[in-house]
């Protein structure tokens, strides 16, 4: 614990949305110099909080105090003015621009684009951030374009950063450069406020971490002094059973790409290159990678929403590459895209009206192109009960639904047609810790019946839990699949690109 | 400054109200603009809704005509709906209706003197066919080439317009009144005409086919999955691919369904209420059906009810423009206006407006 005056202190911050209290008497303060967590399950209330300290919320009650005084931000420029900067999860950078230019939009009053040139080079070199100033943002990875986000941040000498879900999108290895970064700056005397439901880097980098569970401050404790189990359980609120794996033998090739390759045709999108993989029955492949780095056009090559030459991808050995969604699933292979809201489900349509979109083929919902609205409705019905989809009734549009329910929704609608092959992308981002568990188990059980699973995750806990084999997309290539058991995450790291951009870390050593 | 924000949960019971508002707000300022030019607006706006309907004197005139004007503004409102709720935006229904006239009254005319059963179900293939291939130019570039289907389909209704002023001086023309532009009249050509089913009732085919066509549509985007592609592409054009809709087929058959029912619509009124294929036969339904499709909200039920209510608008326009010299441009202003306000309180059930002190950093 710091001795001295804290930074930061929040006390009784209250915030209350339409049917909803997202922040419920929260108090606690942050040090200078202290990397403090904010852990908590999505939906717990950690973004609603940050973003009153931001001054992007008004609280409804309580009060906010910076270095002793009366702090009310009535926008992010006041929070600015008052030393407090903050990285997003989502960045607002622009693709066409270089990093310079992007740096000096999200400026004040910018410098000469020639001193902010040379003041990002001293920065990053300081922090060992490793970042060029004069390339185009449409160039750099995942990681890269956080760089930007956080050099833009360091240019204002904050007293304070927060960073929302700063790992979801960094290989291993780039989590180590950036908790580098951040110890430097903790030993500077920044204070960081770290939100993040990954137990092990909060364990591996904060001093201090307050728990939000529903809206409401369930602990603030050491999370060193913690095990991972229990801050997960202080998260959660209650027992988390791993998911059951069944020792099983794998069958006949279901899904064989060879030598798959598919041109983007947006110029910041991702080209697939040179793809090979084959999918037995029963077994789950793991696909890693930062995201942008082809795992939508994966999906979409494979679910049959683009095309490709026909023997490319090949389904129980016949080739599909030609067929589009519907027909690939009649011949059995269903899929979930990683939006759930405009893609997988049609925000105003009812969740009947979305059990049809996907599940018409095989499930024979229509007969001579006339559906059959009860026997849809009975469907829907099934998903709902079996993932346990929180939901007054398959009446309710898509867009009722929180993101956890709809995805459960999603992903059941699709578990619930029997596939012989099932493809999913992030099938458990932004739900919470026991509707992931259910999603997971269910993938299990039905690879365990034979199903072949691909799962397209950047949850890398996620895939090292359910994947039978694991390959990594960097780039758009596809490494080749190894056996998940014994795989290290240093290796991992490897396979994802290790850290993009160390060879200019290097050349700044130097 | 002045900030536009969407509503979380626009009301339902909005969408069903604001037509009814619209309405009411074009009679108030539909009022406001008869008292500017001189005229009692009371007794304009009665005239124009009320006496077409319940007068003595002018009903038994009338009421045929309702069904005369609205049959055909409904068969092309349905049309355009479908592809409206698909996001197919058709707006050269016009066009199509024109074509399908032309292509109707040319089997006719070729078939001229003689008679037989078979020349009126040829003239109603003809028509369809014919607003079915107009509505296939713009259909076909945007599949193909991705044009923009507004615009191309808008533009096409001017190369009918001429087409028609072309085949009415030349071609149809009529070589028996010399001097006369326009055709021979169908309604005196016994096997070519659409006639009354019920006399004096306006109750002819068109009638049968808007209401077969109404029929058809709602059964088509309630139960069939024909339209249930078309209200998912319209709602979420990327699920629409995720459930293996083709892009391609649906804009082909959204415009093609628009086509026919526009062909038809200027078939029957060709070989019926107007007679003959004269330069002035474009008369705006396909324009007027746009107004009549969104007021309707784009729903068959309703676009009866819109159907019925614009077609009152065009008789009331006549009937003021006889009795109070109201100028002929009034009633286009007036359904103009109907459109104006449906949008604008749609829009404002959709957005809200946000006063924000001075401008953001």
């Amino acid at each position: 614990m710091t001795a001295s005056a804290p930074l930061l202190q929040l006390s009784g911050l209250t915030k209350a949305y339409p049917g909803v209290v997202a922040n419920d008497d929260v108090s606690f303060n942050i040090g200078p110099g202290q990397i403090h967590a904010l852990l908590g399950e999505n939906g717990a209330g950690k973004s609603t909080l940050v973003k009153m300290v931001y001054g992007l919320v008004k609280p409804d009650a309580g009060e906010m105090r910076l270095r002793g005084q009366a702090f009310a931000p009535g926008q992010p420029s006041d929070a600015r003015k008052s030393g407090i900067a903050m990285v997003f999860q989502h960045f607002s950078l622009f693709d066409a621009l270089d990093v310079a230019e992007n740096v000096a939009l999200g400026m004040e009053n910018p410098p000469p684009l020639r001193d902010l040139a040379k003041r990002i080079r001293d920065v990053s070199e300081a922090y060992g951030l490793p970042l060029d100033p004069t390339r185009l943002v449409g160039e750099l990875s995942a990681g890269e374009r956080q760089r930007v986000e956080i050099i833009r941040c360091l240019l204002q000498d904050p007293k304070l950063l927060i960073m929302d879900e700063p790992t979801s999108v960094l290989t291993p290895q780039e989590v180590d450069i950036l908790f580098r970064t951040l110890r430097k700056l903790s030993d500077e005397g920044t204070a960081i406020l770290y939100i993040s439901h990954k137990l092990d880097e909060i364990r591996a980098l904060c001093s201090e971490a307050t728990i939000l569970r529903g809206g409401k401050k369930v602990a603030t404790c050491d999370p060193r002094e913690k095990s991972a189990r229990d801050l997960a359980e202080l998260m959660v609120g209650q027992l988390l059973t791993p998911p059951e794996r069944p020792a099983r033998p794998f069958g006949d090739v279901v899904l064989q790409v060879d030598g798959l390759s598919l041109a983007s045709n947006n110029p910041f999108g991702t080209s697939l290159k040179d793809i090979n993989f084959a999918l037995r029955a029963g077994e789950v492949l793991g696909i890693a990678g930062v995201a942008g780095n082809g795992q939508d056009e994966l999906l979409l090559v494979l679910s049959g929403e683009l095309a490709s030459p026909s023997d490319r991808v090949c389904l129980l050995g016949k080739p599909v590459g030609q067929l589009g969604p519907n027909g690939r699933r009649e011949l059995g292979l269903v899929a979930a895209p990683e939006e759930r809201l405009g893609h997988a489900a049609a925000p105003d349509m009812s969740l009947t009206e979305n059990a049809y979109l996907s599940g018409a083929h095989r499930k024979g919902l229509a007969k001579n192109g006339f559906i059959d609205w009860d026997k849809t409705r009975g469907f829907a019905e099934s998903v709902i009960a079996r993932f346990d989809v929180r939901t007054p009734g398959p009446h309710v549009v898509a867009r009722a639904l929180s993101g956890g329910n709809l995805q459960k929704f999603v992903i059941g609608r699709e578990i619930e047609q029997n596939p012989a092959v099932i493809i999913v992308n992030q099938p458990t981002w932004g739900v919470d810790a026991s509707a992931a568990a259910t999603i997971r188990q269910a993938l299990l059980d039905l690879a365990s019946q034979g199903a072949g699973v691909v799962v397209i995750s950047q949850d890398l806990d996620e895939l090292l839990e359910v994947a039978d084999s694991f390959a990594a997309l960097n780039e758009g290539r596809l490494t080749t699949p190894r056996p998940a058991k014994g795989l290290t995450v240093d290796e991992i790291g490897l396979m994802m690109g290790g850290a993009h951009g160390m060879h200019v870390a290097e050349e700044v050593a130097q | 400054m002045i900030r536009l924000e969407k509503r979380l949960a626009p009301s339902k019971r909005a969408q069903y109200l604001n037509p009814f508002l619209a309405v009411a707000l074009t009679m108030i300022a539909g009022g406001l603009m008869f008292a500017a030019l001189g005229k009692d607006p009371i007794a304009a706006i009665r005239l124009i809704f009320f006496d077409p309907i319940f007068s003595e004197q002018f009903g038994s005139y009338s009421r045929p005509q309702l069904l005369i004007k609205s049959a055909p503004l409904i068969l092309i409102a349905v049309g355009l709906a479908i592809g409206f709720r698909a996001g197919i935006w058709n707006i050269g229904a016009e066009g199509q209706y024109i074509i399908g006239a032309l292509c109707g009254a040319g089997v006719a005319l070729a078939f001229y003197p003689m008679e037989g059963w078979f020349i009126f179900p040829l003239m109603i293939f003809a028509g369809a066919l014919g607003g079915f291939l107009w509505a296939m130019i713009p259909a076909i570039l945007k599949t193909r080439f991705n044009t923009n289907e507004i615009l191309v389909s808008l533009l096409l209704v001017y190369v009918a317009e001429k087409l028609l002023a072309g085949m009415a001086l030349g071609l149809m023309r009529n070589p028996d009144v010399a001097g006369f532009p326009g055709s021979r009249d169908l309604r005196r050509y016994e096997s070519a005409h659409n006639a009354d089913l019920i006399a004096n009732t306006g109750m002819h085919w068109g009638v049968v086919a808007a209401m077969i066509a109404v029929i058809f549509a709602y059964v088509m985007m309630t139960r069939h999955s024909l339209g249930y592609q078309v209200r998912l592409a319209g709602q979420a054009p990327r699920a629409a691919r995720f459930a293996g809709v083709s892009p391609t087929r649906l804009v082909v058959t959204c415009f093609g369904i628009a086509g026919v029912l526009a062909g038809l619509a200027g078939m029957f009124e060709v070989s019926g209420p107007s007679g003959q294929v004269r330069i002035d036969f474009a008369s705006g339904y396909g324009f007027t059906a746009i107004i009549v499709a969104f007021l309707g909200r784009l729903n068959p039920i309703g676009i009866v009810l819109a159907g019925l209510l614009l077609g009152l608008t065009y008789i009331g326009g006549e009937l003021s423009q006889m009795m109070l010299q109201l100028p002929g441009a009034a009633i286009q202003v007036f359904q103009g206006m109907l459109l104006f306000f449906l949008l604008a309180l749609d829009f404002q059930t959709n957005y809200r407006l946000r006063l924000t002190k001075g401008a953001r950093a």
